[in-house]
């Protein structure tokens, strides 16, 4: 059992040791079969953006809400800032920003109106904090008068991010900010998140988007209720040791199942026009070249390719599965 | 104090900028006094009579034309077969068919007794109930007349009832209703809108949001409620302008009692919404939770049917009936002039009702699950 941080940390709570972020243990079930966080533990320290990266179902959102007091865990410790979530809820409501998964702002409300509305339930002026949104606001400053419901996707992200900004929040949790947002929107609001951290802001972000790991400090991924791993994602990709290969022919659907049925390979899954093949042992090109012509492939290409963050974190989910 | 106005405005902005909402509130008290006045008359008017006259003597031409002067009677054919009438009924020419048998008369004065029959078509069985009453008291007339005339006797000694209708002389239904109509009014601003605004929060997700702000439950929910009590409280004051204007409503008791009355009334209204607003997760939900109550509530406020003639297990049920206590109260101030000490049962009731009501909502209510 980990220590329990309790009252007598209200002294030390603000220094830079106490972490943005901690969770032990924490487990939460939804009725009597769904187990949606295993034990879950890890730490977000001041001012870093951490990831958290899982596919559909694996728990994130779970955490995030836990976290942002909106779910009471059944068991473990959580706290924001040094803010135990049960008992403290009230200061880690007044400290945090949250953008949840869903937009919630009030589609019927004008871009201004939404501002002005959350500015006004914290206590804060638009004017007050300006500084922190200019950013990312000027962007919206067009569409001031606009209903927020009449916004773009990655807009009415931005106009979220600047109504949990606007109380300056010392932690941010993000759920799944860039899904369903398109590709240059994604690559802004990332780069407004870098700008965010380096004001000193912790960011816990989750994304199903394996991608946007290379973008965290540090990343932890998630599944089926469970961390596999947490560490910086260089780390990520240096620990995926296998020989990898990208593999292309005329029939991808075959190909992926033809080369699963290959003796020497580990793993075999698609990776935008190729399928990243990582083999048990080194063999030649030509053998698997041989294999495929045998299996009637035509237009093979294979060319050795250099492992990415999504090669380490497949690779991480099947052994998961395995473990299963 | 500040973060419960901030809620306010924004509810009040988002109120006035429903393309539909907006009419709807400023609307519906005129169009719902207007048109359920007219319509919700009990009077019976214009029943159709059948005749059939077997005796074809004076006594009998003299009851027709009793029937016949009555303005609740249209004579509209008569035969002398009851057949004919029968088919009349079965038509839904006619609604009800008398018929004389032959030596009405003769009986009548030989034996100083005679009879005759009565059919009323009973499907609708609120008019047929008062068909048969008001031929009823004009055979009764009928007797009390003959017997004077024919049988020479003199008038048995007995009782006559005159009548003297007291708060509404004229026996006006519209008097009567328009009271009772707006409490309806009022309930369904109350109910519907407080409880599907919480709960379309619930559905679009911002309450998520909202949640996860400083903002206290009490706030919240003040804040949320609030608007509406403004808003049903203004739609009572419209409704009681057309009231006046239209219908000439007699504004016997004070104002300040009803609207006194009513500011309560709807903190029991609006807890009610509120309640329903925490164990429902969808607007539709709401609504139909909210159907179900309110349809309960009108049925057995007295407004249609008397409470007094329901069944006791049914009265009961109207004790927890807050719109029974509202038109109850209603009718006895706007009416009668009832005062403060007057209705101090029905405050003390709806007092009680708001903070069982309200407490239960807010300790149902829960930022956090």
């Amino acid at each position: 059992m980990p220590l329990r941080p309790s009252n007598h940390l209200t002294l030390n709570r603000i220094t830079m040791a106490t972490p943005a972020i901690q969770v032990e243990n924490i487990s939460k079930r939804y009725g009597k079969n769904v187990l949606a966080l295993n034990q879950v533990s890890l730490e977000v320290g001041q001012g870093e953006l951490f990831g958290l990266i899982g596919p559909d179902g694996a728990g994130k959102t779970t955490l995030i809400r836990i976290l942002a007091t909106l779910l009471l865990a059944d068991k473990g410790y959580a706290a924001v800032n040094g803010w135990e979530v049960r008992r403290d809820y009230r200061q880690i409501r007044s400290h945090i920003g949250y953008m949840p998964g869903r937009f919630s702002l009030y589609q019927d409300l004008s871009v201004e109106e939404n501002l002005h509305f959350f500015a006004t339930i914290f206590g804060t002026t638009i004017k007050e904090n300006y500084e922190l949104i200019r950013d990312i606001y000027v962007q919206l400053e067009p569409f001031r008068t606009r209903k927020a419901g009449k916004l773009s996707g990655g807009m009415k992200q931005k106009l979220a991010l600047c109504c949990a900004l606007i109380h300056k929040p010392v932690v941010l949790l993000l759920d799944e900010p860039t899904t369903g947002v398109d590709p240059v929107s994604r690559k802004e609001f990332w780069e407004m998140l870098k700008r965010l951290k380096e004001k000193g802001i912790a960011i816990l972000v989750s994304t199903p988007y394996m991608d946007e790991a290379s973008l965290c400090n540090r990343v932890a991924l998630i599944q089926k209720g469970a961390i596999l791993s947490i560490d910086e994602p260089e780390k990520i990709v240096s620990g995926f040791d296998k020989p990898l290969l990208a593999v292309r022919t005329n029939d991808m659907y075959r190909l992926i199942h033809d080369l699963r049925d290959f003796e020497s390979t580990h793993s075999a899954f698609p990776f935008g026009e190729f399928v990243h093949l990582s083999l048990n042992n080194p063999i030649w090109p030509e053998a698997i070249h041989a294999y495929l012509a045998g299996k009637q492939h035509t237009g093979i290409e294979i060319k050795p390719a250099q492992a990415t963050i999504e090669d380490a974190f497949m690779e991480l989910m099947t052994q998961g599965e395995m473990v299963d | 104090m500040r973060t419960i106005l901030f809620i306010v405005r924004k509810e009040f902005l988002q109120v006035f900028r429903h393309k539909v909402m907006l009419p709807l509130i400023f609307l519906m008290p005129i169009i719902q006094l207007v048109i359920l006045a007219h319509a919700a008359d009990f009077e019976v008017k214009n029943i159709n009579l059948h005749v059939v006259d077997h005796d074809q003597s004076q006594a009998s031409r003299q009851l027709i034309s009793k029937f016949s002067a009555s303005r609740n009677f249209n004579i509209i054919g008569s035969s002398f077969s009851s057949q004919v009438a029968y088919d009349e009924i079965q038509r839904g020419d006619a609604d009800l068919f008398i018929e004389i048998p032959a030596h009405f008369q003769r009986h009548l004065i030989r034996n100083n007794t005679a009879s005759l029959q009565l059919s009323v078509n009973a499907i609708n069985g609120v008019q047929a109930g008062l068909a048969s009453a008001y031929a009823s008291a004009i055979i009764q007339d009928f007797n009390g007349q003959v017997r004077a005339e024919w049988a020479k006797t003199a008038a048995p000694p007995g009782l006559s009832v005159t009548f003297s209708n007291w708060f509404n002389p004229e026996m006006n239904y519209q008097t009567f209703m328009v009271p009772g109509i707006l409490v309806l009014l009022v309930t369904l601003i109350g109910m519907f809108l407080s409880g599907m605004n919480i709960v379309k929060e619930k559905e679009i997700g911002t309450i998520e949001q909202i949640n996860v702000t400083p903002i206290r439950k009490y706030q919240f929910i003040i804040g949320k409620l609030l608007p509406f009590w403004i808003i049903a409280l203004v739609e009572l004051s419209i409704g009681l302008f057309v009231g006046w204007l239209i219908f000439d409503i007699p504004f016997v008791g004070s104002l300040w009692l009803i609207f006194g009355f009513a500011a309560i009334y709807l903190l029991v209204v609006l807890g009610l919404g509120l309640l329903v607003s925490t164990f429902t997760e969808t607007q539709q939900q709401a609504m139909f939770v909210s159907w179900f109550f309110l349809i309960i509530f009108i049925l057995m406020s007295g407004l249609f049917t008397p409470i007094e003639s329901m069944p006791p297990w049914a009265q009961a049920i109207t004790r927890f009936n807050p719109v029974a206590y509202f038109v109850e109260v209603m009718r006895m101030v706007l009416l009668k002039g009832s005062s403060l000490i007057d209705i101090r049962q029905h405050l003390i009731v709806m007092l009680t009702a708001a903070l069982v009501v309200n407490a239960l909502a807010v300790m149902n209510y829960r930022k956090t699950n």
